[in-house]
């Protein structure tokens, strides 16, 4: 078991390198210029030419790079080339906006996708399952921008019940944070709410077919017993790696639901940050969501001999 | 976003036994109908009552619908009926053609790497990289890295899904390398690409063609969310994207120029995933379970 | 990698203590805070490397100036008390007022003042035009300094009480004696507001404090100059991209003033009682078409010339604002409503497509490709740019639209290779009024060549009338000059006006005393 986890954690450090150049490398390529978007409008090409070379934007890729990964390993990720803030504070400043938006659906989607998974597997081929079934093939459809705007004109337009966009700190009270979290929660934990309910009743049918369950049933036991204290536990494993799987693709919805929404978190600064040629803070933070990406992957996997006592390294 | 994960829906097969087969594949039928249709709106958009999608008139801007504008106009005053319409040739086609390339080098790189160690420990981690960096933000990266075209707009979605259908066909031809009638075939000198495409090849067809749907419908979805940041295709392209993005500012008096669009998009992709989920139950429910 | 995991999940840390424990408390109630929506995000805050209005607008908060212009066009002393010249017109001594001191406590010197000329001067055009005359810097005193001159320069004062981008702002000599191509760090200024450098997060907000040892002059304020007194206590200012939540928030009354809402919005907001639509930009904003100078087909002044003649301004102006209330046409090369702006010449551009198709047959233009770049993400350019793509493909042009982002169209713009490798035709963008108020300013329409602004026409008539304008003895003078001027421009087409347009604002009635200028300020502003 140790050795497993030593060799998994292991496994990232390529991982990571791959993304650190591809990421760097790719930049590196990129037209836009920041020295250009610094000088801004009224500039002239000789203004934009010292800028670079104060930049260092000048130097050859293997000179950026080194010094750039050298730093990185050091705990530096850089300044932003606009602020002079470091991008270390730049995440810290944002974190809290993507994190409650990534819990709060987490939490959302799953509290409501198992147990509709776990009684559509119960009820299978019922009118029920089939309502299911189908909102999990509209859940996958319906973009979570179309479903964001959908949410503001019904809710904060139409009804007037909710705030149209924003992000409150917790800081400032539990109800008013949640308030402004309800509407994008929903648009993005509709997607793994589909995801999430799929997996859980085809894991569910699967143990529900075997002889042991059978068993449980025949013995007489309560069906609410035998479906969560015997059929959930084992069906644990899919549905966990489904989970984990939701939060590698919630990264990427946080991108867009942030946009739609006006949520100042990492994913708009991210987005933000592309469109000017912030390369510090698109290298840090593209590095710090692949970073999250294998460790979420590795505590999936480590996740699966809590669930599933015949899993073992 | 790429769904790969979808969950098999075993005993409807056995429920279904004795049904009409249009009710058994009601996916397939319900999904390749409004598919077809979509297409068809696509091909026939110049027949369809439509006048030039990028006419600008800013005299008639931001008109209600009416008689003469089925859905109203926009900032520009260009005609929202005809922008959707036409809309449906660049979102579609953008969805097959990222679904094409995407399962082409996917198969490509699936097969060698099954088939060649060195090149699979170095394809393999190159291929984690890039699954690790989010699909979307990895695709608006790309695209500020060129030009707004339709062929970058194609590549840049594409690269984030290569490493998945590498993954399914590397595991499709590791598991057949254990059969015993390829081992018999390598030991009888046949060679590599002869035993690709003689028995591996007819293998990976039924999971990619699932696969390939599930890649088209998200590529519909992720050229829209480009277009909606302001890193997709060129403006002049009426797509469903674009149409919704250049419709934000006035989302609060002119709402009909995000929902038509939106309503045209997400009937499209529900249609796509639908025969997607139907294609799958038929052609393999083993394979459901696989994935 | 790890190093970088442990900084994160301290991030995280840090985030999930601050849920936990509630730390940070709200401002005091007994505090007038205004919170203002700004036009953009403050991603610097270097108003000298910079020339983004939003960070002028900063600087003007932060910093003070030795001169300034008031709502007459007239220069009038701000920090400067009293100055003479010299009868050769070559030395210049100036003298600050008293008590004037920088956010850190220290008394303003005359080195302060003399690294802060030299910094922006490397930096501004005008400055430029200003230091190419300088023979050297002195100071004398603690309040004294004199800049000896070459040869005259007329505009010394223009040059100093600037009005928009680059301004030349008064930093402590530490910070500006930073290269002028680096961005600074400290927003140390001796201005009426203190930055809250702490509370500073790019693209959320950024908050000033009022500084309590300013000391303001006793004159009524007018535009930049005159007494700058504060009536708040603090001032947030809240970046919110999306314009319907912007106006949602004023309307909710969680903001106090949204600097520019969308026009198509104004009707929707203007039915609330608590909100007030003015126009505080009395000179408005510019547009217009670019041309490079430097490639087929626009190389030819008389392709420029038919397009000039098929723009139409009220389609630029319908596509951009929409509302008749907020812009006009405006033929002249200098902002209509300002002394040196005239007629002359404007039948060049009558918006007449047929005699433009004429023009253009006549023109020798062979068919060659027209690109335009054009920013998706500044709605302002882009309908611009939608518009041109229109007329030039109904004027029998060979035209490609290439949409990005403004980051990209910057960049794009600096290449001088042809167009199509690489390098571009035509770019739109608008320039403020005070910007284009005068041949000194004027950037777009000089013709200096590969060192002018993007575009690179080269017109040695143009840059001599310039240097004529520049040393013009009088008011009459000047306006005839400029008359010549916008005659040569007429002929030359550095660029095609698009129309001008006026950026309405929009605040909660608990709001006033807001002085109308083309530069938002923030003293004299009372909040109810």
């Amino acid at each position: 078991m140790f050795a497993f986890v030593v060799r998994r954690i292991l496994a990232t450090i390529p991982v990571m390198g791959v993304v650190a150049f591809l990421v760097f490398s790719l930049l590196y390529l990129a037209p836009g210029d920041p020295a250009a978007i610094i000088a801004g409008d009224i500039a002239t090409a000789d203004d934009v030419a010292r800028i670079r070379t104060v930049l260092g934007l000048d130097e050859p890729f293997h000179v950026r790079f080194g010094t750039w990964l050298w730093a990185v390993l050091h705990g530096d990720l850089g300044s932003s080339i606009f602020s002079n803030l470091p991008v270390s504070t730049l995440i810290g400043q944002r974190v809290e906006a993507t994190v409650s938006l990534a819990i709060t659906t987490l939490i959302f989607a799953v509290a409501v996708a198992v147990p509709l998974g776990v009684v559509a597997a119960w009820k299978a081929g019922s009118l029920i399952d089939r309502a299911v079934m189908v909102f999990a093939v509209f859940g996958f459809s319906v973009p979570v921008f179309v479903l964001g705007y959908l949410l503001i004109f019904g809710f904060s337009i139409s009804l007037d019940w909710l705030p149209v966009q924003g992000f409150v700190s917790i800081r400032e009270g539990f109800w008013p944070f949640l308030r402004q979290l309800i509407l994008p929660t929903v648009a993005l934990g509709t997607v793994y709410i589909a995801l999430i309910a799929r997996m859980t009743r085809a894991a569910m049918l699967d143990v529900l077919s075997q002889d042991y369950i059978r068993t449980a049933d025949a013995k007489g036991l309560r069906a609410d017993r035998v479906l969560i204290g015997h059929a959930l536990r084992n069906a644990a494993v899919p549905i966990v790696t489904v989970i984990g799987i939701g939060v590698a693709l919630l990264i990427g919805g946080v991108v867009v639901t942030e946009s739609v929404f006006a949520i100042p978190g990492l994913g708009r600064m991210t987005v933000d940050a592309i469109l000017r040629r912030d390369y510090p803070v698109i290298q840090g933070v593209i590095l710090m969501f692949s970073f999250v990406y294998v460790i979420i992957n590795l505590l999936v996997d480590l996740s699966y001999t809590l669930f599933d006592p015949r899993i073992r390294y | 976003m790429a769904l790969t994960v979808f969950a098999p829906a075993p005993d409807a097969a056995l429920a279904n036994r004795r049904r009409p087969w249009w009710v058994r594949n009601l996916p397939i039928v319900l999904g390749g109908a409004l598919l077809l249709a979509a297409l068809l709106v696509a091909l026939l958009a110049p027949w369809l009552g439509t006048i030039d999608p990028t006419a600008l008139s800013p005299i008639r801007r931001l008109r209600p619908p009416s008689e003469q504008f089925w859905f109203g106009t926009d900032q520009l005053g260009r005609d929202l009926y005809s922008r959707v319409i036409y809309g449906a040739r660049a979102s579609l086609f953008v969805g097959f053609a990222v679904a094409v390339f995407a399962v082409l080098s996917g198969l490509f790189f699936g097969l060698v790497s099954g088939f060649n160690r060195i090149f699979d420990a170095v394809l393999m981690r190159v291929m984690d990289g890039l699954m690790s960096i989010p699909s979307v933000l990895l695709a608006i990266a790309l695209m500020a890295l060129t030009r707004a075209s339709l062929g970058n707009v194609i590549v840049a979605i594409a690269v984030a899904e290569v490493p998945r259908v590498t993954r399914l066909v590397r595991s499709v031809v590791l598991g057949l390398r254990e059969q015993p009638f390829i081992e018999a075939a390598i030991a009888s000198g046949t060679s590599a690409p002869r035993i690709l495409l003689r028995h591996v090849l007819p293998n990976t067809i039924a999971p990619l063609l699932v696969q390939a749907t599930y890649i088209c419908a998200s590529a519909i979805i992720t050229e829209a969310i480009l277009s909606f940041i302001g890193a997709g295709l060129p403006p002049s392209i009426p797509t469903w994207g674009n149409i919704i993005a250049d419709g934000r500012a006035v989302f609060q008096i002119r709402p009909q120029l995000i929902l038509i669009p939106a309503a045209f998009l997400s009937v499209t992709v529900l249609a796509i995933n639908l025969l997607g989920d139907g294609l799958r139950d038929a052609l393999d429910p083993r394979l459901a379970r696989q994935m | 990698m790890t190093i970088q995991g442990k900084r994160l999940l301290a991030a995280c840390a840090v985030a999930a203590f601050g849920i936990a424990i509630g730390f940070g408390k709200p401002a005091d109630a007994q505090q007038k805070v205004l919170r203002f929506i700004p036009h953009a995000n403050l991603s610097s805050i270097d108003p000298i490397t910079t020339t983004g209005y939003i960070v002028r607008n900063h600087g003007y908060l932060v910093y003070d100036t030795l001169f300034a212009t008031d709502a007459n066009f007239k220069i009038q002393p701000q920090m400067v008390d009293k100055w003479t010249t010299s009868p050769d017109k070559l030395r210049w001594e100036f003298t600050l007022r008293d008590g004037l001191k920088f956010h850190d406590g220290a008394p303003v010197r005359p080195a302060d003042v003399i690294a802060s000329v030299k910094r922006w001067s490397a930096r501004d055009t005008f400055g430029q035009a200003m230091a190419a005359t300088v023979d050297s810097y002195e100071a004398i005193g603690d309040k004294t300094f004199a800049i000896k001159l070459k040869k005259p320069f007329p505009l010394m004062l223009e040059a100093l009480g600037k009005l928009s981008s680059n301004v030349p702002f008064i930093m402590p000599e530490r910070i500006a004696n930073t290269d002028p191509a680096q961005n600074i760090t400290d927003a140390t200024g001796s201005g009426p507001f203190r930055f809250v450098r702490s509370e500073w997060v790019p693209g959320q907000k950024a908050v000033y404090e009022r500084f309590a040892d300013y000391k303001p002059r006793s004159e009524p304020p007018s535009w930049a100059a005159g007494g700058k007194v504060v009536k708040i206590d603090r001032l947030e200012f809240r970046i919110i991209p999306d314009p319907a939540v912007a106006s949602a928030a004023l309307g909710a009354g969680e903001v106090d003033w949204y600097e520019q809402p969308p026009v198509d919005l104004l009707p929707t907001m203007a039915r609330n009682k608590d909100i007030k639509i003015e126009l505080i930009d009395p000179l408005g904003s510019m547009a217009m078409l670019r041309f490079n100078h430097l490639h087929p087909p626009f190389n030819n002044p008389a392709v420029r010339r038919a397009v000039m003649m098929a723009v139409n301004q009220n389609d630029y102006l319908q596509a951009i604002i929409g509302n008749k209330e907020y812009y006009k046409v405006c033929k002249s090369f200098f902002t209509c409503g300002t002394p040196m702006a005239s007629d002359v010449g404007i039948e060049n551009a009558a918006g007449d497509l047929n005699k433009a198709k004429q023009m253009l047959k006549e023109s020798g233009y062979k068919g060659e490709k027209v690109v335009i770049i054009s920013p998706t993400d500044i709605p302002t350019n882009h309908l611009q740019s939608l518009v041109t793509e229109d007329l030039l493909k109904k004027l029998g042009m060979n035209v490609e639209l290439v949409a990005t982002d403004w980051g990209s169209v910057l960049a794009r713009r600096a290449s001088k290779n042809p167009p199509d490798q690489g390098g571009w035709s035509i770019f739109h963008t608008w320039w403020v009024g005070p910007d284009v108020v005068n041949p000194a300013l004027h950037a777009p329409l000089r013709g200096n060549g590969a060192a002018s602004w993007p575009g690179w026409p080269t017109d040695a008539t143009m840059e001599a009338l310039r240097e004529k304008w520049l040393v013009a003895p009088t008011p009459a003078e000047q306006v005839s000059i400029a008359k010549e001027m916008q005659a040569r421009a007429y002929e030359m087409v550095p660029y095609v006006t698009t129309g001008q347009f006026q950026q309405p604002t929009a605040f909660r009635t608990s709001i006033s005393g807001i002085i109308v200028s083309p530069v938002p300020f923030f003293w004299n502003v009372e909040k109810r």
